[in-house]
């Protein structure tokens, strides 16, 4: 259900972003360029020469690292929607903050769209207590409405003669290059306060996540750390706007953090994981913007994100799909060559181990295959150093390490299938199949657990005899030559 | 301490939802070291009972003493376990850290669990045969298993009087008997114990009292004397009707 959902939210994500990169094609680039070609660009943004290249690099990177610490608080506690509305609600925020002296000042920005943000945090808090709706209709209604009121400030604002009203387009889409000093002060200051916030109630913020109730009955005052985390997320979110821009602000909250969840199982991890993402995805969002000329740095900041995260999905250690593919393919080839071993040690018991190895043509009868099928087994074993084939002679003999998990092998089998008939009340035609799949799974310390639970029994429900300890240690040729072994006391 | 102070005291305790009252006027007095089943029938009351306790739900009038101060003087006293549905088992936490958070209530506010904190939690998973699991992904575990962990947290609160809301609901029988009994030796020590409870057959065997509950409180009293049929038909026989269709016309005029 949550990776579904977390797909979802990628491919809307990239889906937005393909829609508007037509709008913003026209937005300016990081800075202008002399330089033609992509190489001398790439070149020019690794020296970091340019004062406005600098900016644009730092301020992308503090505002990734924020945005993924309070990114992984809203995927814990499945807020993400949150996010979105709240980047949303910020936009009245900014034209007030705008309007404040008829200039693009950092400050007044920051504070107006910080204020509003509140103000729509507390009206969705505001619905859900008194109303019967539910967070996700609160949050839609502040979501739309705020930013209703945002676009009709902001087109005042046009109509409204003077002011320097440049770059405050830039809110809407993300520009990177607009940054200025002032702004990465500003982003510096933010990011001291939600970093160290977040660090030194790391506690008292992971407690109220998990459990709240929890949290309230050893006399945690729950409402101000779920405050205190409203106003820190808001912090990251107007941190973010001008280089990521208000569409797409939520995305940098939600993907580097779901990233991160999906590669750890510790909270502590999946912080830093996802600040590391969030300052690596809008570094190569600036590189991107930046080499690629008239390009905009948040929708390239956004994929870069839906990069790590496809990433994660697909090759994440313990729950990536392409691990588990292998994972599942790997064990299957596993089963396959023990099941070769198996039949090649049935063919030796059926002679009663006369010998020590085994003519190809009998093992494809037992194993009712063709000549080239069985080759192909036997080869698969033969890598493995299983086997040894004599192609010649059409002989194959099995190594020590062969005759060991065969023997291994052959004896799970049997123990499952009287443990099922003995303790689990199982008839003895009923055993096979299951003990089929069971003894490819079976641990050294279930088979030790299993044999003392039968009482050490050498013969299986069907009569045959169960390869003891000392027939697997003592190697194929004892076994043959005979002495006290089982395998030699056939009737 | 004074030993006939009371552990718990509700006096007149009021609790509405939305309005609408779930709990009225309870009034009743636990003595330490007793082991308390908190029984009655679905929409009871029962978890809304021991969450006002806790200040976790805002009282609609009376008021709770705990050893005769308030919640929020005692808060240190009193453990809690609360239902296991109430949290996301997904969360990136692990059994050790879950544990841990038993701790917070005795630390500062932005202290972090110190080695000693760590041992306690490392004895109270012990406690509960979960010590080996320390480091799994609490995701990973079975109902009965969780609940393990969630008994394990409250006992590293290291408290007088618990609280616990349906320990037993959801698991294996050899969980339950460890948890209860976990719950006696904590008795043996003193500790006060209130358990709310889903089933009436074993209610009997495992508490030395009972407090009945159906919105208002039936009877409260030593097993033997309250577990009679004309205390449980009182309690099952059916919700009060006409005090809750009073109580909504109430709501409603507001």
């Amino acid at each position: 259900m949550k990776p579904r959902r977390q797909i979802a939210r990628v491919l809307w994500a990239v889906l937005l972003c393909a829609c508007l990169m037509p709008v913003v094609a026209e937005a300016a680039r990081i800075s202008e360029l002399t330089e033609t070609s992509t190489m001398e660009r790439a070149a020019r943004f690794f020296s970091f020469r340019d004062p406005s290249l600098r900016y644009a690099l730092i301020g992308s990177m503090l505002l990734g690292a924020c945005c993924g610490v309070m990114g992984s608080f809203l995927v814990v506690r499945k807020l993400s929607l949150m996010g979105d509305s709240l980047s949303h609600a910020v936009l009245p925020g900014v034209a007030l903050g705008f309007l404040w002296n008829m200039t693009k000042d950092p400050v007044a920005i920051f504070i107006g769209a910080v204020a509003v943000g509140l103000l729509g945090a507390g009206t969705v808090q505001w619905l859900r207590n008194t109303t019967r709706h539910k967070e996700d209709a609160a949050l839609g209604f502040v979501l739309a409405s705020f930013f209703s009121v945002g676009i009709c400030l902001f087109t005042m604002i046009q109509n409204v003669p003077g002011g320097n009203k440049s770059g405050l387009d830039k809110f809407m889409f993300g520009q990177a290059a607009a940054l200025g000093a002032g702004d990465v002060w500003l982003l510096a200051g933010v990011t001291v306060v939600v970093l160290g916030g977040v660090l030194i109630f790391y506690k008292e913020y992971l407690v109220t996540s998990f459990d709240p109730g929890f949290a309230r009955s050893f006399g945690l005052r729950v409402p101000w750390f779920d405050y205190s985390m409203m106003l820190l997320l808001a912090f990251a979110i107007v941190s973010a706007l001008q280089a990521v821009g208000i569409v797409l602000v939520s995305a940098m909250l939600v993907i580097p953090a779901a990233a991160a969840y999906l590669l750890t199982d510790r909270f502590r991890v999946m912080l830093l994981l996802s600040a590391a993402f969030g300052v690596l995805s809008a570094g190569m969002g600036a590189f991107a913007s930046f080499v690629g000329r008239n390009l905009p740095t948040g929708p390239f900041m956004v994929l870069s994100a839906a990069a790590v995260f496809s990433v994660a999905l697909f090759f994440g250690p313990r729950h990536g799909i392409v691990t588990r593919w292998w994972r599942q393919r790997s064990h299957a080839a596993r089963v396959g060559r023990e099941n070769t071993l198996k039949a090649l040690y049935h063919v030796l018991e059926a002679t009663g181990f006369e010998t020590e190895h085994v003519i190809v043509r009998d093992f494809a009868e037992r194993r009712r295959a063709t000549l080239e099928e069985a080759y192909a087994e036997l080869d698969a074993l033969e890598k493995h150093e299983l086997v040894t084939l004599n192609r010649d002679e059409s002989v194959v003999t099995m190594t020590p390490d062969g005759w060991q998990r065969a023997c291994e092998i052959v004896r799970n089998h049997r123990l499952w299938e009287l443990y099922l008939t003995d303790s689990a009340n199982y008839p003895a035609d009923h055993v096979h199949e299951d003990a089929e799949s069971i003894e490819h799974v079976l641990s050294e310390e279930a088979v030790m657990r299993l044999e003392k639970a039968l009482a050490y029994a050498r013969v299986d429900p069907h009569g045959k005899l169960i390869p003891g300890v000392e027939d697997i240690r003592r190697g194929q040729g004892a076994a043959v030559g005979g002495s006290t072994g089982a395998l030699v006391r056939k009737s | 301490m004074d030993p006939m102070e009371p552990a718990l005291e509700l006096h007149d305790l009021t609790v509405a939802y939305h309005k609408k009252p779930v709990i009225y006027g309870i009034d009743v007095e636990v003595q330490p070291g007793n082991l308390v089943g908190i029984i009655g029938p679905n929409g009871a009351g029962k978890s809304t009972l021991i969450k006002a306790i806790m200040g976790v739900l805002p009282l609609t009038g009376g008021w709770v003493k705990i050893f005769g101060k308030s919640f929020r003087e005692q808060s240190q006293r009193v453990g809690y376990v609360p239902q296991r549905e109430s949290v996301d088992w997904d969360f990136p936490v692990s059994v050790m850290d879950v544990v841990l958070m038993g701790r917070y209530g005795r630390l500062r506010l932005a202290q972090r669990p110190t080695a000693q904190d760590r041992e306690i939690a490392r004895e109270c998973l012990e406690k509960v045969q979960m010590l080996p699991f320390a480091n799994r992904q609490i995701g990973n575990l079975s109902g009965g298993q969780q609940q393990r962990v969630f008994l394990a947290r409250a006992l590293a609160q290291e408290s007088d009087l618990y609280l616990m809301d349906e320990p037993f609901v959801g698991v294996d029988a050899a969980t339950e008997a460890a948890i209860i009994t976990l719950l006696r030796e904590l008795k043996a020590k003193g500790k006060t114990l209130l358990v709310v409870h889903h089933d009436l057959a074993s209610a009997k065997d495992y508490f030395d009292q009972l407090l009945l509950l159906n919105m208002r409180l039936v009877a409260y009293g030593p097993t033997a004397e309250v577990f009679t049929p004309e205390v449980l038909q009182t309690t099952y026989g059916g919700k009060l009707t006409l005090m809750a269709d009073v109580a909504h016309t109430i709501s409603e005029g507001r």
